[in-house]
């Protein structure tokens, strides 16, 4: 403690309590932060595939917010007819259904409830499609970004996609909270299935206008992008010139600033003085 | 500011000074710009040459050191420096991987190079160089009266032999003279120019030009853009690739059900439920394409206008003074879609004679 009064008034010792109040702010907002826990009670899931076992599951896991019939319940959860296969399997596989324990204006991605697995959302995909049809499940074939060509599909992704998802697919705020997704986490069937569902405040983007070869396209230029390597060694989020603007003003010029106070500071003695 | 930091118990300190004063209690300022002592001389690892120079210097042991550490990092400079030419020999350029570890071994070892150089040189400047501690006086920037007065009469006496006073003629031929090469600058302003005309009132756009989607360059079927809550970037047929039609030319088409529709809309300009909206933001002229179907807002990532997609694209929040120009459209006989006409107002930012187009064409209707 002696030592720490005797320093106190040292000239760095006013940085040294800056970075360590920010360091107490910082850890003590990634501590406190809502985080989303998952407290959803596993279930069995059925054998049988078919659209009964689907239904079971949905009275259990989904009827609360969507209504016992898909219906929707006004002020919690919208109708579920005719959403298709595709968005069940793009909600529940990327754990943003059930949303019930998810805070603020979106529901964000997070690990799926035990429950969830491949059959279980085969099952709920059949009986959601069974209520009002809808975009159904694209096939392997379809967004194997192989096949696709990345320069076509960079200059889709480029007038339809960067606007709100960074054109790295690195995601990016909208209005009220929401935000647009980082894509670098999201398997090519969920970007797939995103599209032609337009899931919470995304566009659709349907088959006849931008056509599922095309989609393709952009499946693969966006795992394209996710596997090229930064050259920087560090991408900084790849959010754009904020972050490496941000980098370059507080970390290059505060530690140039550092420096010119240290080279130009006078010598201290005050230990050997003391002595 | 280290001037002012407490070092120690309070007789230790010194004093807080202004440079220019007297120093306390030490010599007087006889000698202009002379250095003037101000440390303290008891600390016990200086030695101070002699009491009032304000030349310190520094411990012979301590010195010592550190002249063996200039010495390391001078080395270490060398090598890195050395480090540079081989790496320019060893790593050839060619395909973007070689090319990318050339680049990181020249610049690794330059930086490695310079910075300990430098690292050296402050070393040896801050802990083996002796000190000083200077103060300058600061004088009065005027000369004083006698000299004034005397510049005074000679610039006077300079005009009276001078004859500009006396001799009409030439004080005004000099000035006619001087007259037109002060306007020169003015007539060349005039290379600023041609004026912009009406070229910004104006888009490519024009009736039966179809609607073709951004980066396929496909036409779209009215049919075909069916599922409410789609939004598409939108080029005019034959200027996918023109720059600089497209910086004013671009849409964002959206399609919403028919009865989401408020009355800010233009029907009449829409079809089906598809309505065309110019990508350009009327504020300073970022693409505005940032679409939430849940709320119909299109969202401008600069500076967060926010329009309202299904009330004619009203601006709902931000700075942007104006709503999105709608472009009317309709479709052809087989089904594409078509512009109707040019938009009726000037798309993207204000310009200065762009006066209240919007007025101009509610007065026409």
């Amino acid at each position: 403690m002696n030592s720490i009064t005797a320093r106190r008034r040292h000239p760095l010792a006013r940085y040294a309590v800056l970075l360590l109040a920010l360091c107490l702010v910082g850890g003590a907002y990634a501590l406190l932060s809502p985080t989303g826990d998952r407290a959803d009670a596993a279930i069995a899931s059925g054998k049988n595939d078919d659209v009964a076992n689907g239904k079971a599951l949905f009275d259990v896991n989904c009827s609360s917010c969507h209504g016992l019939n898909a219906q929707g319940i006004p002020g919690r959860g919208p109708s579920l007819i005719g959403v298709g296969a595709a968005s069940v399997d793009f909600q529940v596989s990327s754990g943003r259904m059930p949303a019930a324990n998810s805070e603020g204006p979106q529901a964000p991605r997070k690990n799926p409830p035990e429950w969830v697995d491949e059959k279980a959302i085969d099952d709920l995909a059949a009986y959601i499609q069974s209520l009002g049809g809808g975009p159904t499940r694209p096939t392997a074939d379809q967004v194997d970004p192989a096949k696709g060509d990345a320069a076509k599909g960079g200059e889709l992704f480029r007038a339809n996609c960067i606007q709100c998802h960074n054109w790295a697919g690195a995601g990016g705020a909208l209005t009220g909270g929401k935000y647009a997704p980082n894509l670098n986490e999201s398997t090519p069937t969920q970007i797939y299935e995103a599209m032609i569902t337009g899931p919470q405040a995304m566009p659709v983007f349907n088959d006849s206008t931008i056509t599922p070869e095309q989609k393709r396209d952009m499946i693969a230029y966006i795992v394209k992008i996710r596997e090229q390597t930064d050259p920087g060694g560090s991408g900084l989020g790849r959010i754009g010139p904020v972050t490496e603007g941000l980098v370059g003003w507080i970390a290059g010029i505060g530690l140039l600033i550092l420096a010119a106070i240290w080279i130009t500071a006078k010598k201290r003695s005050k230990k050997r003085a003391k002595a | 500011m280290t001037e002012t930091e407490n070092t120690g118990t309070p007789e230790e300190r010194v004093p807080r000074r202004v440079i220019g004063t007297p120093v306390p209690g030490g010599q007087p300022n006889g000698r202009p710009g002379g250095q003037v002592g101000v440390v303290g001389g008891t600390e016990t690892e200086v030695h101070e040459a002699e009491p009032g120079t304000g030349v310190v210097f520094p411990d012979p042991a301590s010195a010592r050191r550190a002249e063996r550490l200039v010495a390391l990092l001078f080395l270490v400079a060398f090598l890195a420096g050395v480090g540079f030419i081989v790496s320019y020999v060893a790593f050839q350029v060619g395909d973007i991987d070689s090319t990318a570890t050339s680049n990181f071994a020249l610049g690794g070892t330059m930086t490695l190079a310079f910075l300990s150089l430098a690292c050296g040189i402050v070393v040896w400047v801050r802990r083996i160089m002796p000190k000083y501690n200077l103060v300058q006086e600061r004088h009065p920037m005027a000369s004083d009266p006698a000299v004034r007065d005397e510049v005074a009469k000679v610039f006077v006496q300079g005009a009276e032999e001078s004859g500009f006073v006396k001799h009409k003629l030439l004080r005004r031929t000099l000035l006619l003279a001087a007259a037109p090469l002060g306007l020169a600058p003015l007539v060349l302003l005039k290379d600023l120019g041609p004026l912009p005309g009406t070229a910004l009132r104006h888009t490519v756009w024009k009736q039966g030009m179809r609607l073709v989607v951004e980066g396929t360059g496909q036409p779209i079927r009215a049919a075909d853009f069916n599922s409410p809550g789609g939004i598409l970037s939108v080029v005019p047929e034959g200027y996918e690739h023109d720059l600089n039609a497209l910086a004013k030319a671009t849409l964002i088409l959206i399609k919403l059900r028919p009865e989401q529709f408020k009355s800010g809309t233009n029907l009449n300009w829409t079809h089906d439920g598809i309505v065309a909206y110019s990508k350009i933001c009327t504020h300073v002229g970022c693409p505005a394409a940032l679409y939430e179907q849940t709320t119909n807002h299109i969202l401008c990532p600069c500076h967060q206008s926010t329009f309202d997609a299904t009330d004619g694209a009203k601006v709902i929040f931000g700075p942007a003074a104006r709503p999105l120009p709608q472009l009317p459209i309709t479709v052809d006989a087989q089904g594409y879609l078509v512009a109707q006409r040019d938009f009726l107002v000037p798309v993207g930012p204000s310009f200065w004679e762009r006066g209240d187009a919007e007025a101009e064409v509610r007065g026409q209707a």
